[in-house]
């Protein structure tokens, strides 16, 4: 069984620090065991405003529209929730409008469920051929970093940005060890 | 006697004050820009789909203003998991209107659900909305007039309207601009520092 690489790096805490450091008001997220603890220091957070969505696909109106309104909105997604995106991020390209997106990755390392694997494998290239920049994040130490840094590009050069956080990082491999979490 | 979509919307928006407009994408966006384009109107012209929550993140940025969303019967079918997302956010200030003419109006006119009884307006009373209504008749439209200005939201009003080709009324097209627009009406100039 492989253990979770660096899980003493609390890169949930420190992403979160980083996102309320930059000002983000809005956070939308489908529910994700990868994503759990981040999505529960945003909820705690009363300058966030948090948002759970049916689908991926509606997290890209709500960031658009809060845009208009003067907002920041970072989107929190597994791999899988990349695919639901796809069309939507048209609006995003040719509105220019800035976008954060932290994907916690599936079907990459270590994965067991066979049906994760596709779109896990599709993820980065399907994001860089709708014109979005993409950031690899390997290890937890450099999650943070990667989305402060990848906040400042799509806020200062108003396109989409995204955080591919490895499985490695994440570390889930299997249902079981998912329920104890 | 059937309402026809650009009465209704050119009715809505009458004397519209501050209100913020999302427009769902084909002939709700040109209905919008029949009764008058407007910077804070935003009309989609892609995303489908996406209106609802592009109103509902507006909704949430601003608070202290009222957003409507116009969109059509099709564009509201693509996100109907939406509905529920609004629902539990319980914005007060979001209203939607969906000028419901049983079709895909851009493709050829080809019946959409409602045609068949999918009744979007209970949908909404399923998915937590704080009201919702069918419209079908001046009556209701005047109604929703004061709806759109001072009904608690979010709600949403199905507006059964007649099926009729009518001429295009474009916006802009460019989405830069449509953006832009919009913020720097409602935020000043300094949106573009931001």
């Amino acid at each position: 069984m492989n253990a979770p690489l660096a899980t003493a790096f609390d890169w949930p805490l420190a992403t979160h620090q980083a996102l309320s450091r930059l000002g983000f008001g809005v956070v939308g997220f489908v529910p994700d065991a990868g994503h759990k603890r981040l999505i529960e220091l945003c909820q705690a957070d009363a300058r966030m405003r948090t948002v759970v969505m049916s689908t991926e696909e509606e997290g890209i109106g709500l960031a658009a529209g809060a845009w208009l309104g003067g907002r920041k909105t970072a989107l929190l997604m597994q791999s899988s929730g990349v695919g639901n995106i796809v069309n939507a991020l048209g609006m995003v390209s040719e509105c220019r409008f800035p976008l954060l997106l932290l994907v916690t990755m599936r079907g990459e390392y270590g994965e067991f469920n066979p049906w994760q694997v596709p779109m896990g494998r599709a993820t980065g290239a399907v994001l860089r051929e709708m014109g979005v920049a993409v950031q690899e994040a390997h290890t937890a130490a450099e999650v943070a970093a990667h989305a402060d840094a990848a906040a400042r590009l799509a806020f200062g050069g108003y396109c989409a940005a995204a955080v591919l956080i490895s499985q490695r990082v994440i570390g889930i491999k299997s249902f079981q060890e998912q329920a104890e979490q | 006697m059937s309402l026809h979509r650009r009465d209704v919307v050119k009715a809505l928006l009458a004397d519209r004050g501050d209100l913020l407009v999302v427009a769902g994408l084909g002939s709700a966006a040109w209905d919008c820009t029949a009764a008058g384009d407007h910077p804070l109107t935003f009309p989609m012209w892609g995303a489908m789909g996406c209106a609802a929550m592009t109103g509902l993140g507006l909704a949430l940025a601003q608070p202290a203003r009222r957003v409507l969303v116009i969109t059509g019967d099709g564009e509201m079918l693509m996100g109907l998991g939406s509905l529920a997302t609004i629902g539990v956010q319980r914005v007060a200030n979001l209203g939607v209107v969906v000028l419901d003419n049983e079709r895909y109006g851009e493709t050829g006119m080809q019946q959409t659900h409602t045609a068949h009884g999918v009744d979007l307006a209970a949908i909404a009373r399923g998915a937590c909305f704080a009201s919702s209504v069918t419209v079908r008749d001046a009556a209701g439209v005047e109604a929703l007039r004061r709806a759109v200005h001072h009904a608690p939201g979010p709600w949403l009003a199905q507006v059964k309207v007649a099926a009729e080709k009518i001429p295009l009324v474009l916006p802009p097209r460019e989405g830069a601009l449509l953006k832009n627009r919009f913020r720097e009406a409602l935020l000043g100039a300094s949106a573009a520092l931001q």
